[in-house]
This record gives C-alpha cells, structure tokens and sequence, in this order.
C-alpha cells in the first residue's frame, strides 16, 4: 500500500484553442523523488505551473493529501505547503537574502509597523544554515553566485515549511560543483521525508536523483514507473517515439556548393570553445542544443553583437576583421534573435517602420539619405503579402497588436527586405501556434531555395531534423557533434546532446 | 437578444467628437486659437499689430531651442544642459565683438587679454567679428552636445544625470568667464539679428531670428519625416536594442542627437543675446523648464519613440501665448510660474488620456 500524497486526475489544458495538456493522471508519492522529462512544448512546465498555482487547469483535478488542490494563485498554492524552484531565479537581487526570504511577510515589532531586524536575522540563518550555505543573511543577492541563489531559493521554500518541492530544471545555470552541493542537499531533502519533483533535460541527472520517472509527450503521459524500469536510452525513446506526420513542409531545393559562411576556432572564454563551423549557399543547417549550450551566444557573436577572443569568421571566403550589426547587414547578414519583444521588434511601431529598420539604406538616397518611402511602400506591401502577415493595415497598426506567429513573420519580413546572403534564425517558432509555425518552416525553405544560406538555432530538435540539410549538435560551448541529412535519428542526436554517446 | 446596433444619440456623437479632437495632432493648435479668442474678450490689446510682434519675437528663440530638445526626446533622451549652452555662448560671442570692456569689471577675467581687452573685444573692428562670433558660438555648443552625447552613448550615464552635471558646470563656467558681469557693448549689427523689419511700421513681423527659426524648422522637419536619420532617431526611442541588432549606428547617432540639441541651443542664443544686446551669463537659466514645458505640451513622449516638430511649433506658440498673455493681465510672477505649472500639468493629464483612448481602441 502506497502513500499518494498528490494525485493528477485527468488534469486538462488548452491555451487559446491548442491543447497542451491532454488528461494528465499519475500519482506522487509521498517523500519520493519524481523525475519529469520530456521534450521542450511536452507540457512539464505547464503541468507544474497548474500544481503551482500559476494557471488554472481546465479538467479534471489534482488532490493533496486527499483533499482537492485547487489554487487560485501561486500564494494559495504557498499555502496548501506547495514550493515551486523556478527555472529563472525569482529573487530581488537589489535586496538581501534575508528581505528576500520575509518579502510577503516581514516580522514586526508587536503590532507595530517596523521591522524586527534581530528576529529576521536569525530566522534567516536557521534556513541558510538548511543548506549549507555560509554567507550573512544581509549580503545583497546581487553579489551571489547563480549557484547560491539557487540555494537562496530552495532555502525560502523551506522557509515556508513546503510538503513538495517542485525543482525546475534548477541545474541550467550551475557549475558541476554546484550541482553537486545542490543535490546532495535534494537528497538531504528526500531522507528527511520530503516530496521532491524535479524536472531537467539532463537524464543523468534525473536517474540520480529520482525514485521514479514520469515521461510527458505531446502534453500526455507517456509512462510512469520506478528508476529501476529506465535507462537513459529509454527515456529517450519515450520522450521522442511520435509518428512524424506532415508537420514539416517539404524541402523544395538542395544546398550549394559554395560556401557563405565560415567560422574557424572560434573561442570565447565561457562562452565557446574552438568552434568550426561551414555553411553553404542555399544550405539550412540547424544547431541543436539545449539551454546554456551556448548555441545562441555563438550567433550573437556571429552577428557582431558580442566579441570573441580567438579564431576567425569568413564571410564569403573574406574574413571579418571588426565586428558591428551594421557592417555585418552591409555584408548581407541577418539575424532573427530568440528575444522578438525586446530583441526584434518596435512595439509600439507600426508594421511598416518594423519592417523598413534594417533595410532603410537601400530605400534612401545617397548623401541625404531620404528614404524613398514610395518605393519602400511597394516592398512593405509586397513583404506582407508574401508572408502573408495578418495585419489590418501595415502602416498604422502597431507591432504589439499582433499575435505571436505575426510578430514573427514581421521580424522574418524585416529582414527579407534586406535580401540577405547569410540568414541566422534563433528559435523562430517559439510561442508560435502550430499553423504559423508551418507557415514559418515554409518562409526558410522558400528562403534557402533562393540561395541563402540559414543558420536555424533551436532547442526543438523535431524541427531542425523535419528542415535542415545537416545539425550541429552543441554543448557546453562546444560542436558535440555533425549530422546530415542521411544520419538524421532523434535518438543519436539527443545522445550527443546529452553527451551519452552512441555504442 | 438586445440590439446591438443603436441610432447614435447626440450625447455619444458629441462623445465621438471629444474623442476626434482628443486624440488630434492639432489639439494644441486649437487650443491655442481657443485660448486666443478667450483672451481677445479679456485684452483686446493682445491682437494688436505691435503685440503680435513682440509674441513672435519671444516665439522664434524658443523654437529653435525646443527643436533640438524634440530630437533629444524623441531618442528617450532629455538635454538639460541647453539653458548653460545658451548662457555660455551668449558670453563667449559677446566676447569676441563688444565695442569696449571695462578693465575694473573684467580685468580678472579669464578671458582679459585673451579675448577682451581694454579697447574691445579682439575683433571688434573686424569686418570678420559677428561671423566670427556666430561661428565659435555654434561650435561650442556642439562641442558641450558631443561631450553629453559621447557620455550618454559611450559610458552609458543616465541623460538626466549626463545633463544635469553639464548643465551645473557650464552655467557656472559662464558666470566664471563673465565676472558675473554683462558683456554690453555689442555692435549693432548683431542687434540686428533680433529686431523685427516689416512692410511700413505697422506689421513689422519679419526679421533674420524668424528666417532662422523657419528654416531650422523645416529642414528638422524633413529630417525627421523623411530621411533614414529620423526613421533611426524613432527607432532608438523605441527600443534601442532593436535598433541596435537591426544595424542602426545607435552610439553615433546618440552623439549626433545631442550634437544637434546643442547647436539649436546655440543657435538661440545667438537671436536672445542680440535680442537683450549684451553677453548675459544667466541668459538661459529662466528658459529651460519653458523648453522641455513647450516640447512636452506638443505632446512629444519623454518615453521616446513619439514626436513632432510640428507638434513643438504648436506648444511653443501655446507657451508663448500663455506668458504674454499673462503679463499683458499684469499677473504677478509667482502667480505667472504657477499658472505655468497647471499648464503643464493639465498636458500630462491631456496625454494620459489620449494614451488610454488608444489602447481602448487598440
């Protein structure tokens, strides 16, 4: 007889029409470690920020200890004992540890409206001292180390004497020395009887941890069972076994032979490490990795946006002696960046100005650089049409009215105009509902076949394999690995990531 | 099921109308016309020719100065440093062409024997003076806006803070230069620069400062409308990064903006010292919160991103109006910076509302 200290009951969820949770039910048990994995859009998060109180659930139910858990905010799911780690740190780095861990609810003097400091002080050394971690309480979060304020974090949640801890890929941003000092914590954690869910791309890791595993696919689950049932491969396996429909558009041309872009030993310290790379005309090679690989700080320097401190770039066989955004664009490059809000688009812009930023030296005349805006007109027209971008009208809408997979293609269209030699795309669908994503994969093969060469950056490893001619597997700064199109197998290529080599 | 389809009421087309006007680039033009009329009742005296001249001549300086000051915020900058330009170049033209200088007034000042001396300034005989002047007054406010554009672009100092500080040591520089002293005595010909000409002496409108104001004007407005150098200015207001990744030479630009508001500010000093016919080391300090007023009532956004020369030409003929009219009433000055300040305050709220109804309507 198990001890089931959470229950998911065919727990449902739709954003705006897509389903992304499709009757979630397994149980928790109590003082076990369950490990959650699945690909990027499976639905972890979600399920996660539905126990945590962040979104609603549609259907279905989730019981605690028996009784329905039905939060309506993240404070009522802090209440009902619930501690959700995230991903990116929610601390105020601007205030110390110990304002951070009495932010909602500071101790005070009697009834009094101030503060008893001797009180926080010490309070907030009993949770640090919980893990281990030996720094003041009044040392500002600023000045820690992204590992310690992951220990800041946990510590808060035990502040709260939570029953469950939901840990979301908490090792992203850590040395291998601090995620060490984390998990032996995790598992401090575990013997003194507390329910750990601990979600992470990286398997090794969840096999060490875990008492059993959950695999979530497509916003269902794929399997539950104990540790003992898994191994790496089969995780695998689990999380990636789907039957390939039309999701993809058919590539319509072959790469050139011609190289555009080349990148030699490149190295920057932290960042990438000896990094070779060659793109040819025509040609859509993807670069798979998971988060912090350093996939898309390799664009950014690519692009001119950040420096490097050795190798070189070649583009068109000339290397690039001083890096800008804007020499590079002169060159014939693009980069559509994984931020659009605060990387890609005006907001408060019309569609129009986003689309003309970086194309206005064509559109201008020499010396006084009027922009011809008749002309610009006509290729503003043109570029809604051809990427068919839903706007009312392109010259007095705003960016931000726009949905996700519209932005998008603005951001995509913006850089079109600049009919552009050497395209970089930094996961171009993400947040993009399932339609204009087929659209947008359409946009990059029409663009290849037009004899640019696209440089596809993504964390989705389906649909670098359903368009790309070859993938760059990176991982920690460095090409783990190269495959083309004929190598193409989920299974291997995760491997790589994962750094689970193929026997 | 009710029906959603109504015959409009006059209540809501008046509404409609509310709203048209509201959100119209030519609010404050109205407002200013209202204003006038109201006025014309209290003091017919307002429209008359020898007044219409006197706002006009107090109207051009202050475009000119707020033109530059529309470019700064548009890029989501502030320029508050154009009140010490104005002050500082006032003393250093004056210093080049005064007919005489007095030894007991100037003689410790840094610029006797350099510039001024007993017999006059260095070239206050020379045919060359007053360009001379005009020139080393143009060029120092550039040189003040590429060092707040260089600071802002390059070390990344808050504007306001970068502004703030120059317009401090540049104010006092000017009173340092001048022994706190004006430097009178300017030739005529400068003097020129501000005084009205007209047909007979009845409309006597025209004169060098509005040829200056009028040309400035136009040509920041085709700047900012139709070259790729307005686009970009927008485009920094709106999100710099963007523009950065999009290829824009954001940090050259920043310089140049700044570049731009000191020039303007320069510019405006040379029409206000010929105006007041002296080298006056306070001479900006009362205008710069007449500026950014006159820039922010145009409805020009001190967010970036938004603005217009033509909506900076409409606040400064607002402001222009509002202080004459207030002194042809014989208002008290305290009263004056009172009325001044609900002015601008009743702005703020006219652009609050405005941004609401367009988002509601978004």
């Amino acid at each position: 007889m198990t001890d089931t200290i959470l229950r998911f009951e065919d727990v449902q969820k739709a954003f705006f029409g897509v389903t992304v949770l499709e009757g979630i039910t397994f149980d928790v048990e109590r003082g076990s470690v369950v490990g959650l994995v699945g690909e990027n859009g499976a639905g972890k998060s979600t399920l996660m920020n539905i126990l945590g109180g962040v979104v609603p659930l549609d259907a279905g139910q989730m019981l605690l200890d028996g009784a329905v858990h039905a939060p309506r905010d993240p404070k009522d799911a802090d209440r009902a004992g619930i501690a959700f780690i995230h991903q990116e740190l929610n601390l105020f780095t601007n205030l110390t540890i110990a304002e951070n861990f009495f932010i909602s609810d500071f101790p005070r003097r009697g009834g009094l409206p101030f503060l008893d400091r001797g009180q926080i002080r010490t309070r907030a050394q009993q949770f640090l001292a919980m893990v281990d971690l030996d720094v003041s309480p009044d040392v500002r979060v600023e000045r820690l180390t992204p590992g310690e304020r992951q220990l800041v974090e946990v510590a808060k949640a035990l502040s709260v004497d939570a029953r469950i801890l939901i840990f979301d890929e908490p090792t992203t941003s850590l040395t291998a020395r601090e995620t060490e000092r984390l998990f032996e914590i995790i598992d401090r954690l575990h013997q003194a009887g507390k329910t750990i869910i601990y979600i992470s791309h990286i398997l090794r890791d969840v096999m060490r941890l875990a008492d059993s595993i959950a695999v979530l696919r497509d916003g269902a689950l794929v399997v539950h069972g104990p540790r003992a049932e898994f191994t790496i491969h089969s995780m695998i396996a689990a999380m990636v076994g789907r039957d390939i429909e039309q999701l993809y558009p058919d590539r319509t041309s072959a790469p050139g032979a011609e190289v555009a872009l080349e990148v030699r030993q490149l190295s920057k310290s932290g960042i990438c490490h000896l990094i070779d790379m060659t793109l040819h005309k025509g040609e859509v090679l993807g670069i798979f990795g998971l988060m912090g690989s350093g996939r898309s700080e390799l664009a950014q320097i690519i692009f001119g946006l950040d420096d490097f401190d050795e190798g070189e770039i070649l583009v068109d066989g000339q290397p690039v002696k001083e890096l800008s955004p804007t020499r590079n664009i002169r060159a014939g490059m693009a980069f559509v960046t994984e931020n659009r809000r605060e990387e890609g688009l005006m907001m408060q812009a019309t569609v129009s100005d986003n689309l003309a930023l970086a194309a206005l030296p064509a559109f201008s005349t020499r010396f006084v650089r009027r922009v011809r805006s008749s002309t610009l007109a006509t290729a503003v027209r043109e570029t809604v049409d051809v990427l068919s971008i839903k706007v009312n009208d392109a010259f007095r809408s705003e960016a931000k009215g726009l949905s996700g997979g519209n932005q998008q293609k603005v951001v995509l269209g913006k850089w079109l105009m600049t009919k552009p030699s050497i395209l970089i795309i930094d996961e171009p669908t993400r947040g993009v509902d399932v339609g204009a994503k087929f659209e947008i994969y359409e946009i990059i093969d029409r663009i290849a076949a037009g004899g640019t060469a696209v440089l596809f950056i993504s964390s989705e490893l389906e649909e670098l394999l359903g368009l790309c001619d070859r993938i760059l597997v990176m991982g920690q700064g460095e090409v783990l690995g190269s495959f083309d199109r004929a190598q193409f197998d989920q299974e291997v290529i995760l491997r790589a990531a994962f750094r689970e080599h193929a026997a | 099921m009710t029906a959603l389809v109504q015959e409009p009421t006059l209540v809501m087309r008046l509404r409609a109308l509310g709203r048209r006007v509201l959100l119209s680039e030519y609010l404050i033009l109205y407002l200013c016309i209202a204003l006038f009329a109201v006025l014309y009742l209290m003091v017919p005296r307002i429209a008359s020719p020898y007044n219409i001249g006197s706002l006009l001549s107090n109207m051009w300086p202050l475009l000119v100065v707020a033109i530059g000051q529309t470019f700064v915020l548009i890029i989501a900058g502030i320029d508050l440093s154009q009140g010490a330009v104005i002050s500082l170049t006032s003393v250093i033209g004056a210093a080049f062409i005064a007919q005489s200088a007095n030894p007991i007034i100037f003689e410790k000042s840094p610029l006797w024997g350099v510039l001024l001396f007993e017999n006059g300034a260095v070239l206050h005989d020379s045919v060359l003076g007053i360009p001379v002047a005009i020139g080393a007054m143009l060029v120092v406010g550039l040189l003040i806006g590429a060092f707040n554009g260089a600071a802002v672009a390059f070390a990344r100092i808050p504007p306001f803070m970068v502004t703030l500080v120059t317009s401090m040591f540049f104010a006092a520089l000017a009173i340092m230069l001048a022994k706190s002293e004006n430097i009178i005595d300017l030739p005529d010909a400068f003097a020129a620069i501000g005084d009205e000409f007209g047909i007979g002496d009845e409309f006597a409108f025209f004169s060098v400062a509005m040829v200056m104001a009028v040309t400035l004007g136009v040509i920041a407005h085709l700047v900012l409308g139709r070259t790729m150098f307005g686009r970009w200015l927008y485009g920094i207001g709106n999100n710099p990064r963007a523009a950065v990744v999009s290829g824009v030479p954001v940090r050259r630009v920043i310089v140049l903006t700044y570049m731009f508001s000191g020039f303007c500010a320069a510019m405006a000093s040379i029409i206000y010292t010929s105006r007041v016919d002296q080298g006056r080391p306070t001479l900006g300090e009362p205008f710069l919160l007449d500026i950014i007023a006159a820039v922010v009532i145009g409805g020009t956004s001190l967010a970036g991103g938004r603005g217009k020369i033509m909506w900076t030409f409409f606040g400064v003929i607002f402001l222009t109006l509002l202080g004459n009219a207030l002194s042809m009433l014989n208002v008290p000055f305290f009263y004056v910076a009172i009325v001044k300040g609900s002015v601008i305050l009743f702005a703020a709220l006219i652009d609050v509302a405005r941004r609401r109804i367009l988002l509601q309507s978004a």
